[in-house]
């Protein structure tokens, strides 16, 4: 065949594939706004969104304590997981001899590669108990220890392993020479490390810790094994909470003959979307920004 | 014996690199208030030589040591010596511009902040004052707070030579500081070495042989991690001595 042809051929066809997995985004969303249309044409959204009572049966659909309890989940996690993640990175980058790292990170990454729901299992096993025998009663709270916490305590050991490869690659790309010319100017290491190299690792950290955010926040399996699945707003991290994604896994194909039950959980689900888009895009925003600040 | 009062004292300085013996045996003396040009053909030592001046050298793992830098009087690789004290006194310009991620004001400020500076208006002046010896303040003074990046690779080097002064250093060592740069840039911070050297020690590597006829004093001429010969600028390129030196300048080695 003529070369020029296969050339044509061969854009043309990466071109399709491109555009395929590009629409992609907008067929689930497009999918899901369908599906959820009956329940927004019979309730409000602030009602969906606000109101705390679930009762499906009786055709009260309030997102608000599965909403909350996202959220709490997911704060918690980044809250347990950023200072270790970030020191740990910036140990690995920085400071440890190539021997240690070379040890280290593989160990790292091998805790990637576990399925959540030994993660979940992980879970119940230690998390659970010590809350509930240890932690809990030091507080003064009576608790079973399937919890928000717990939650908290394993989706935040599911996204160590991500933030840390990413930002520890982040620091690794800073140039060596501008941590030469600090160190040269008679700054310490640490001196160096903090106004030099997070500074210009700091826009592809806040991409580690949004990667990170998403996953905590969209994790099902071992969340759900863990956190209680109440649907009731909690008062304490020693309470059981009701994630979205919980929702929907535990729910879904279950009582579908409760009518607008289904648009109900897909409703839940474009939320979910939403929220990690509306994150990713103002992650890009802030991200522009500071490279537009100090690069 | 040198005529010449010396401010940087090397003595019996051997490295290795993993084995490969990279400085061998060096001693050289290198006057005060002078500008001294390390020259010789690449992948003999220089850059190398001048890292060890200010114990840059330490970053680089696999490096073994021996022999001795005195500054001031001062083994600067004794196990009493602070080295931050040292990179401080001995300060550097690299063969590229470096800007640290930062603006113009905050590149200058960097040093005199992390030795201590707090004081705003003394930031100020200090700012001020090497940016002007630097010769760069009137073309960034209205846009001290804009990221250094943006300026052109000549600014920025001058950039880098004013956040080298404003720690106070006694030396400046320059690393083939022009390498980078487009002919008027070059001239430019050639001016600025030259208008230095009354108040500053300085030691430049270089390859380019005109450079180094232009601004040096005090010639060491490095060969295969030896020194072959050193002395007066003129008497190197004028009279040199040995059959190496003659060679490398007359351009038949490099």
């Amino acid at each position: 065949m003529d070369r020029k042809l296969k050339e044509a051929i061969a854009s043309k066809l990466m071109l399709l594939a491109t555009v395929f997995s590009s629409l992609l985004i907008f067929a689930v969303v497009i999918g899901l706004i369908q599906k959820s249309r009956p329940i927004l044409a019979t309730h409000s959204l602030s009602e969906l969104l606000l109101s705390s009572s679930w009762f499906p049966l009786r055709g009260e659909f309030g997102f608000y304590p599965f909403i909350i309890g996202t959220i709490w989940v997911t704060v918690l996690a980044m809250l347990f997981s950023l200072p270790l993640c970030l020191l740990t990175s910036i140990y690995l980058a920085e400071y440890a001899p190539a021997k240690i790292r070379a040890f280290i990170k593989p160990l790292i990454d091998l805790l990637a590669g576990i399925p959540s729901v030994v993660y979940g299992l992980w879970g119940i096993l230690i998390v659970v108990p010590l809350i509930k025998d240890y932690v809990a009663p030091f507080f003064g709270y009576s608790a079973t220890g399937y919890c928000l916490l717990a939650g908290g305590i394993v989706l935040a050991i599911m996204v160590f392993p991500i933030i840390i490869a990413v930002s520890e690659e982040v620091f690794r790309a800073v140039p060596h020479e501008i941590r030469e010319v600090s160190l040269a100017l008679g700054a310490t290491k640490w001196q160096t490390v903090k106004h030099v190299a997070l500074r210009a690792a700091l826009p592809g950290v806040i991409a580690a810790i949004v990667l990170g955010f998403s996953r905590a926040f969209g994790e099902t399996m071992a969340v759900m094994m863990v956190v209680g699945n109440v649907a009731r707003v909690p008062s304490s991290v020693f309470e059981p909470a009701y994630p979205l994604t919980a929702l929907i896994a535990n729910n879904y194909g279950e009582m579908m003959s409760v009518p607008l039950y289904d648009s109900a959980l897909l409703l839940s689900a474009l939320i979910l979307l939403l929220v990690i888009l509306f994150f990713s895009i103002a992650a890009r925003i802030v991200l522009l920004r500071i490279e537009r600040r100090v690069m | 014996m040198p005529k010449f009062k010396p401010h940087i004292r090397v003595k019996n300085l051997n490295l290795f690199y993993e084995g490969h013996h990279a400085l061998k045996d060096i001693t050289v003396d290198i006057p005060e208030k002078e500008i001294t040009a390390i020259i010789g053909p690449s992948g003999c030592g220089k850059t190398t030589l001048l890292k060890s001046l200010n114990r840059l050298i330490d970053l680089v793992d696999g490096i073994e040591i021996s022999g001795e830098v005195i500054v001031d009087g001062e083994d600067i690789y004794s196990t009493k010596v602070d080295v931050t004290y040292i990179r401080k006194k001995i300060g550097m310009l690299g063969q590229k511009p470096y800007p640290l991620p930062m603006s113009i004001y905050d590149n200058v400020a960097y040093g005199p902040r992390i030795h201590g500076m707090r004081k705003k208006k003394e930031l100020d002046g200090i700012v001020e004052h090497y940016l002007e010896v630097a010769g760069l303040w009137d073309e960034v003074k209205d846009r001290l707070k804009s990221p250094a990046s943006m300026l052109s690779a000549g600014q920025q080097q001058r950039l880098c030579l004013a956040r080298s002064l404003a720690v106070e250093p006694e030396i400046i060592l320059g690393d083939e500081p022009t390498s980078a740069l487009d002919p008027i840039s070059s001239k430019r911070i050639e001016e600025v070495f030259i208008a230095l050297k009354k108040d500053y020690t300085i030691v430049i590597v270089t390859h380019i042989l005109r450079q180094a006829v232009r601004l040096a004093d005090y010639v060491i001429f490095l060969y295969m991690g030896d020194v072959i010969e050193q002395g007066p600028a003129k008497e190197i390129f004028e009279n040199p001595k040995e059959e190496r030196t003659k060679a490398y300048i007359g351009g038949e080695i490099s």
